[in-house]
């Protein structure tokens, strides 16, 4: 079996082979392998160099100071780094922190964690757009609010929330305000200088980078302080403890360089062929795009097709890598959380789609994969009582069903 | 997950799509779930004057796995008594599909519809008298 076309770049990207060259130039003996903490040799010289160059290269994408940027294992450990880290280190000024309901889990199990620690969490609903304003986190905050978390981009629906706005808020409170920026960051521009953003996490296997590697921007100006959580040799200001994976640094440090050279261009690209995608179902019927396509990355685009359930959807196309909105692939039968935070009604929720392309996406893998979703869609409609229903004009609100 | 070969050629070439006429007497209708939670199955029977189901029809919104137990179930009904088709066990269908754990509630539901659909048909029988 031929392999899937891949659409799915926003769970994942595959690294880009100028990327994997770098890093396989930091692993064997003839390599730049040595411990960039070691300080008597040329070995741990020439590592730390790397390293250091790798940290200007993310600094220059979110245009801050090198400095800034504290190495993680990924944007989940970030996450956790920036919540817990100011949660605890602020406790003194208060214990209650403000995020909303359609964040990545990393933050919302951070939030669930150090709920049963004490703490208490507000979480703010988006509106039907998938956007979560600034006035609403101006109207959550409290005497006692040490910090916000509210992402940059939404990884299941794609919408781009008023960072700028909700910074201005928090600085003029003075809290802290921290962002998952995993799916814009190398998407869109990230402008730290000018952003109140106080942390960023950042993940490069998001673009086209190594998993396992991410970064905590951590401000100086104003100074934020964190609580560590991983302890040892207190490597990175003591933020961060452990030796620094040569390689994997090196390798996000080029992603973030390719991303910041060849960012406008890609962002054209990648848009044209989501909109190829997005007009490719324009002519069917109950057919919804969810989230505002008015403020959206250019990559991710989640379609509901009504009356047709998610999961078996994407059983009948075997030669298209997705993921559905509804989680049930993953084995809890619960549709997206995200969704159900917008207001969609359950059996939408149950019917959408994510597609994500990317840089190595093509306009034929995008007119395959129309093809193949819209034959799809009509055959599950065929065996759909609900689009029975639908078609003869009943309607699905004034039924009573027995929920199980 | 991977689904079942048998999962798979019942949602390949699912057995008996369609609807009968719900008003038509010798019809039993059995419709189970909700769509808020990502099933809904209509499972229709014909039922000749002996009382046998004589053919059987089905349209499903669900995974895979409920699209599977309602097409299995049609086959299984065709040619029993109604008394018969009634004692069809979800464990059966499970068993038949090898449904994972996680997806038991889809012979559960098809367990349902069946005894919808014949007690349907009986109402019928008994306003006609």
């Amino acid at each position: 079996m031929k392999a899937p076309v891949y659409f799915d770049y926003a769970a994942t990207t595959p690294v880009d082979p100028r990327v994997a060259q770098k890093m396989s130039e930091c692993l064997m003996t003839e390599g730049n392998f040595g411990n960039p903490a070691s300080r008597s040799h040329k070995f741990g010289w020439e590592a730390e160099e790397a390293v250091e160059l790798a940290r200007k290269q993310v600094a220059d994408l979110l245009n801050c100071d090198p400095r800034e940027i504290v190495w993680t294992s990924g944007a989940t450990e970030s996450d956790n780094l920036a919540i817990k880290g100011i949660a605890q280190f602020y406790k003194g000024k208060g214990k209650h922190l403000i995020t909303s309901k359609i964040e990545h889990k990393a933050v919302l199990d951070t939030c669930r964690h150090l709920e049963r620690d004490g703490y208490e969490v507000t979480y703010l609903e988006p509106g039907e757009d998938g956007l979560i304003t600034p006035q609403q986190v101006a109207d959550a905050i409290r005497e006692d609010t040490t910090l916000v978390s509210v992402m940059h981009v939404n990884n299941e629906i794609g919408v781009i929330n008023d960072i700028a706005g909700i910074g201005e808020v928090c600085r003029a409170a003075k809290v802290f305000y921290h962002v998952d920026a995993a799916q814009s960051a190398g998407k869109i521009p990230v402008d730290l200088e000018a952003l109140k953003v106080d942390l960023m996490s950042l993940s490069a296997h998001k673009m086209y980078g190594p998993k396992g590697v991410g970064v905590l921007y951590v401000r100086r100006k104003p100074r934020v302080r964190l609580e560590a959580q991983m302890h040892g040799g207190g490597h990175e200001r003591g933020m961060r403890s452990g030796t620094l994976a040569t390689h994997q640094l090196v390798g996000m440090g080029e992603c973030c360089r390719i991303a910041q050279l060849e960012m406008a261009t890609e962002a054209a690209r990648t848009l044209a062929l989501r909109e190829r995608l997005r007009q490719g179902f324009d002519d069917m019927e109950e057919v919804y795009v969810n989230g505002d396509l008015n403020a959206h990355v250019p990559g991710i685009i989640n379609i509901s097709f009504n009356y047709v359930e998610g999961e078996s959807l994407i059983m009948s196309l075997p030669e298209i890598a997705l993921s559905s909105g509804s989680a049930c692939t993953s084995a809890s039968l619960e549709p997206s959380y995200v969704l159900r935070a917008l207001g969609m009604n359950d059996e939408l929720a149950h019917s959408s789609l994510r597609f994500s392309v990317g840089r190595f996406t093509t306009e034929e893998d995008v007119d395959g994969a129309i093809e193949q979703v819209r034959h799809a869609v009509e055959k599950l409609r065929e065996l759909s009582p609900l689009w029975d229903m639908y078609k003869d004009g009943v309607d699905l609100d004034s039924i009573e069903w027995a929920a199980h | 997950m991977a689904y079942s070969d048998q999962v798979m050629d019942h949602y390949q070439n699912p057995r008996n799509v369609g609807k009968f006429d719900d008003q038509d007497d010798q019809i039993g209708t059995g419709m189970v779930g909700a769509p808020a939670c990502g099933d809904v199955m209509r499972l229709q029977i014909k039922v000749n004057d002996e009382g046998i189901i004589e053919d059987a029809k089905f349209k499903t919104y669900g995974c895979g796995s409920a699209i599977a137990s309602s097409s299995l179930l049609t086959e299984w009904v065709k040619g029993r008594t109604l008394d018969d088709a009634a004692q069809i066990k979800n464990t059966e269908i499970a068993e038949e599909l090898a449904l994972p754990p996680v997806k038991i509630h889809c012979s559960v539901l098809a367990e349902d519809a069946i005894k919808a659909a014949v007690e349907d048909y009986r109402k019928k029988l008994a306003a006609q008298v």
